[in-house]
């Protein structure tokens, strides 16, 4: 039985695997074991919208979803109320998501914030931090960083409806 | 290689049975193209416009940012700062988000005393084609002040995956 288990899993998540490319959402998954195929989050410290510093490393312990986002973006403007509820329903497991607006204006972004009550910290990036990430040429993105600090999934464009679907490795340090 | 949702693999201390994840996979692939955004509409910049913008390929317009022969049209880029930081179309001119109104403010400056027979080439590249906020408000502006000469390129996901990643030049700026 185990086995017949393992085999299905392995067929699905080949053809999920080949069914994600043919999506305008695109979730490239980082293989391998070490370090050079997980490679460490680039560290931030930011100023959050409501002032307070917020550094990525700070979360070292968590699962965070760090999500590149803008106000007159309508994929991420989609996505964020699930986002809002994944990090309600989460935050006692260890997930923390974190919002960097890309946004010319913050005054814009302060207002988008309070309007959607969104729980999780935002702060406005810039190109060198999204360069430090390898670029980032469109909106959405989002990266999924392990309580290692390491990436374990990049995704460009909106997140599915049925919780932030991922494409990775059954890595233990992201559980 | 497997997948996951974060709602059912990212935390230890949600026991997940592998039938539980299989369960996951099936669901994800029955469900995933209901929520895909799928092909994307080359209508969507034009629905309210009243008349259809003239696109012009990624292609199309390497080859005319690269030639040196003839009069290069005006490239604006009408999609968000830091994109235009990162990467944009050589010759081109950051405008900024046209769906806000201070996008817009900056087309009508950058515009103003031109004649209305200049060439002008618009994009964006924020994100798919069809979710595009920024491309119909800078090509209705445009018509709106009499000009007619307007392409608009025709970028079907973002930038990103289809400027930069086919290795067309691109340019940066501080």
């Amino acid at each position: 039985m185990k086995t017949r288990v393992l085999a299905a899993v392995a067929i699905l998540a080949v053809v999920a695997f080949i069914a994600t490319r043919h999506w305008n959402g695109r979730t490239e998954p980082l293989r391998g074991d070490n370090a050079v195929t997980h490679p460490l989050a680039p560290d931030f410290s930011l100023t959050g919208l409501s002032g307070q510093t917020l550094q990525l490393s700070r979360y070292r312990s968590k699962v965070v979803l760090l999500n590149f986002w803008a106000t007159w973006c309508s994929p991420c403007r989609s996505e964020i109320p699930r986002f809002v509820d994944l990090q309600r329903k989460y935050d006692r497991d260890g997930l923390q998501i974190i919002g960097i607006s890309l946004d010319d204006d913050p005054k814009l972004v302060r207002a988008f914030y309070q309007q959607l009550t969104m729980n999780y910290p935002v702060a406005i990036g810039d190109a060198k931090l999204a360069e430090r990430y390898g670029g980032i040429l469109g909106l959405p993105v989002s990266f999924l960083i392990g309580r290692n600090g390491r990436i374990y999934a990049k995704h460009a464009g909106e997140s599915d409806r049925t919780g932030c679907q991922v494409t990775t490795r059954n890595d233990p340090t992201l559980k | 290689m497997t997948q996951f949702s974060i709602t059912s693999a990212l935390f230890r201390r949600h026991t997940v049975s592998r039938m539980a994840v299989a369960l996951t996979f099936v669901v994800a692939l029955v469900t995933a193209p209901l929520f895909a955004q799928g092909v994307s509409s080359k209508t969507t910049a034009d629905e309210s416009s009243g008349s259809a913008p003239e696109l012009i390929q990624p292609d199309e317009l390497v080859k005319i940012v690269q030639s040196p022969k003839g009069a290069r049209p005006l490239i604006f880029q009408v999609g968000f700062r830091v994109l235009y930081q990162q990467a944009h179309v050589p010759h081109s001119e950051y405008i900024g988000p046209a769906s806000e109104p201070e996008g817009i403010q900056r087309l009508r400056q950058r515009v103003q005393g031109l004649p209305r027979t200049q060439s002008i080439v618009i994009y964006c590249g924020c994100c798919p084609w069809s979710k595009c906020p920024n491309i119909n408000p800078a090509y209705k502006e445009l018509r709106a002040l009499g000009f007619r000469n307007i392409k608009v390129l025709y970028i079907a996901d973002n930038f990103g995956k289809d400027w930069v990643d086919k290795g067309y030049l691109v340019e940066k700026s501080e």
